[in-house]
């Protein structure tokens, strides 16, 4: 970078021409309904169709209940289990995209990122024909039990009974592995941007002083990808924790997410200011995770 | 498997195990996509077994007025919320790239949150909003698509912000002011030297934009009305109410579409280009 910023007194035609529309967006159609959204949390419903912002607390005290509470912490438990499962198969996949042939790198790197722009409905729908009972993953099961069913009569065993379809959708199973389903190439990108900042002599270092593939994996690379795998936590933890499609399609009555409570609260239960006030409280603990990585970042820094 | 040479330590890449890591990987992104493109060209209408080539869906989905209207509806979303944000976008960018200003944190942290906070708040937000201030809903097409464009906008320009400011990073403002000593007016200095500059990144952005307003859901689920259905909340009723061929037929076209949009992409930026704006 070249030249310090400018001061906007200096040049204040550029910088009323530059500055004016996004602030105006900004202010007119995201800050206004968000402050919108925060008083009506503050409201009660006084009809049909009208809510008196009344300063009452009573939306945030329901949202105490075991009931939401819970509700709360299945999305954050079911987030972080997404997270993992993408951390888990997300990392290989960035170490080898890494250490793949430079020609290689950025069809792989395409191939990663082609399904995150198809239309998420698209791929939750593919998923759940996938799922189906009467689909391939119920068929490639039944192969799998005709071949034990088979196995057993060779060793003179008395043949499995016939294979009846398993309900793979509408269950926390299938919630997860969508989840983890949609959001693999945000883990995955972010992993190998830090890996490709690392020295690979350090690597080849470890290795020559005798540590194994494991302990260098874990003792040298591990440490040194490790903001990007804060990076990668983050961006895959906290559009899982809003997930409101996947559980909405692929869960049942007992996966319901926060994010189909606050849904419902707008359409079927009709009650604006308890939904305003969750919707909040998301906002709130998406803040609280942000927060926590930013401390995090500063204590390397300090370091 | 059969290599010549020997595989070097750092060679993961040619390890048998994390190729069949990498290729169950891919597996699982494109197995169902691939599924449900091949079985849209399928004979049957319980979709599992192979029961010869049609074309029928296709040819039922293109007369379902109601499925043609709403992708028509979201081409034409996409592509108002895309000139839009990258107009915006790039007015943020330089604006937070160039000067230094009063409250500019305070800007620079409320035009990331629309990327953070979750799409149902964002939807449910804009659902009240546009309920308060009694937004006309009977408008002529297209302009009965604002409400959705508006949405759209909001969600999309900080992307498109994020992708010039790190173009930005690499202007040589010297080039810049050159141009001002010989004469040029702020004007065409800006459109003569900044804009070639930012130009990979408004296209990278416009791309972005496209594809996210064309993707969106939840917000539009929130922001839409009897007459103005997108392609997703269209997509989202079928497959609620009756799963049928069309849904994959429809989905083919979609699909098909994203990744001709890519390989234009890929034939403007380079297959390079398009991996380092991600």
């Amino acid at each position: 970078m070249s030249g310090a910023l400018q001061d906007w007194k200096s040049q204040k035609k550029p910088f009323a021409a530059v500055v004016t529309a996004p602030v105006f967006w900004l202010a007119l159609f995201f800050v206004a309904p968000m402050a919108i959204v925060w008083l009506y949390s503050f409201g009660q419903n006084a009809g049909p169709a009208d809510i008196e912002i009344s300063g009452t607390l009573d939306n945030y005290k329901r949202a105490t209940e075991w009931l939401y509470v819970s509700i709360f912490l299945k999305s954050f438990a079911v987030a972080a289990l997404t997270t993992l499962l993408c951390l888990i198969i997300g990392f290989p996949v960035a170490m080898a995209i890494n250490f793949a042939a430079p020609k290689w790198r950025p069809w792989l790197l395409l191939g990663i990122m082609l399904p995150f722009w198809t239309n998420l409905l698209i791929r939750t729908y593919a998923l759940m024909a996938l799922m189906g009972t009467n689909g391939y993953m119920n068929k490639g099961l039944a192969g799998l039990w005709e071949g034990a069913s088979w196995l057993r009569t060779i060793v003179g065993m008395q043949p499995l009974e016939a294979w009846t379809p398993v309900q793979l959708l509408y269950n926390n199973f299938a919630v997860v592995l969508g989840l983890v389903y949609v959001h693999l190439p945000f883990m995955v990108l972010p992993l190998y941007s830090a890996l490709d900042r690392l020295d690979k002599s350090l690597i080849e270092a470890s290795l020559d002083l005798g540590a194994g593939h494991f302990k260098t994996f874990m003792q040298i690379v591990v440490p040194l990808a490790a903001p990007g795998i804060v990076a990668g936590v983050m961006i895959t933890l906290i559009p899982a924790l809003g997930a409101y499609l996947t559980p909405d399609l692929m869960g049942g009555t007992d996966s319901q997410m926060i994010a189909n409570v606050i849904e419902r609260q707008f359409k079927r239960a009709n009650d604006w200011p308890f939904g305003a006030a969750l919707s909040f409280l998301l906002i709130y603990a998406m803040f609280i995770l942000i927060a926590f990585q930013s401390m995090r970042a500063n204590k390397v820094k300090a370091a | 498997m059969f290599n010549r040479t020997p595989i070097a330590p750092l060679e993961y890449t040619r390890k048998l195990w994390m190729r069949s890591w990498v290729g169950l990987t891919m597996l699982f992104l494109y197995a169902p996509l691939i599924l449900l493109m091949i079985f849209s060209f399928n004979d049957s209408k319980r979709n599992v077994v192979w029961k010869g080539f049609t074309l029928k869906y296709y040819e039922k989905a293109l007369n379902n007025d109601s499925l043609v209207e709403a992708l028509v509806n979201s081409l034409t979303i996409a592509a108002l919320a895309t000139i839009v944000s990258l107009v915006i976008g790039a007015l943020a960018a330089v604006a937070l790239w160039r000067f230094r200003f009063p409250f500019k944190g305070l800007v620079e942290g409320t035009m990331s949150l629309p990327i953070i906070v979750p799409e149902i708040c964002l939807g449910v937000a804009f659902l009240i909003f546009f309920a308060k201030v009694d937004w006309p809903t009977d408008l002529p097409w297209p302009l009965n698509l604002s409400a959705i464009t508006i949405a759209h906008i909001t969600f999309c320009f900080p992307f498109v912000a994020m992708v010039v400011r790190a173009r930005l990073a690499s202007f040589n403002k010297e080039e810049e002011e050159a141009a001002k000593d010989l004469g040029a007016t702020e004007w065409q200095a800006f459109r003569d030297v900044l804009l070639p500059h930012i130009r990979p990144a408004l296209v990278a952005g416009a791309l972005l934009a496209f594809t996210l307003s064309l993707d969106d859901f939840v917000i539009t689920f929130f922001t839409s009305g009897p007459d103005t259905i997108t392609f997703p909340v269209k997509v989202y009723s079928m497959v609620r109410f009756s799963v049928t061929p069309e849904v994959n037929a429809a989905s083919t076209i979609l699909i098909l579409l994203t990744v001709i949009l890519t390989f234009i992409a890929l034939k403007l930026q380079g297959v390079k280009g398009i991996a380092e704006t991600h």
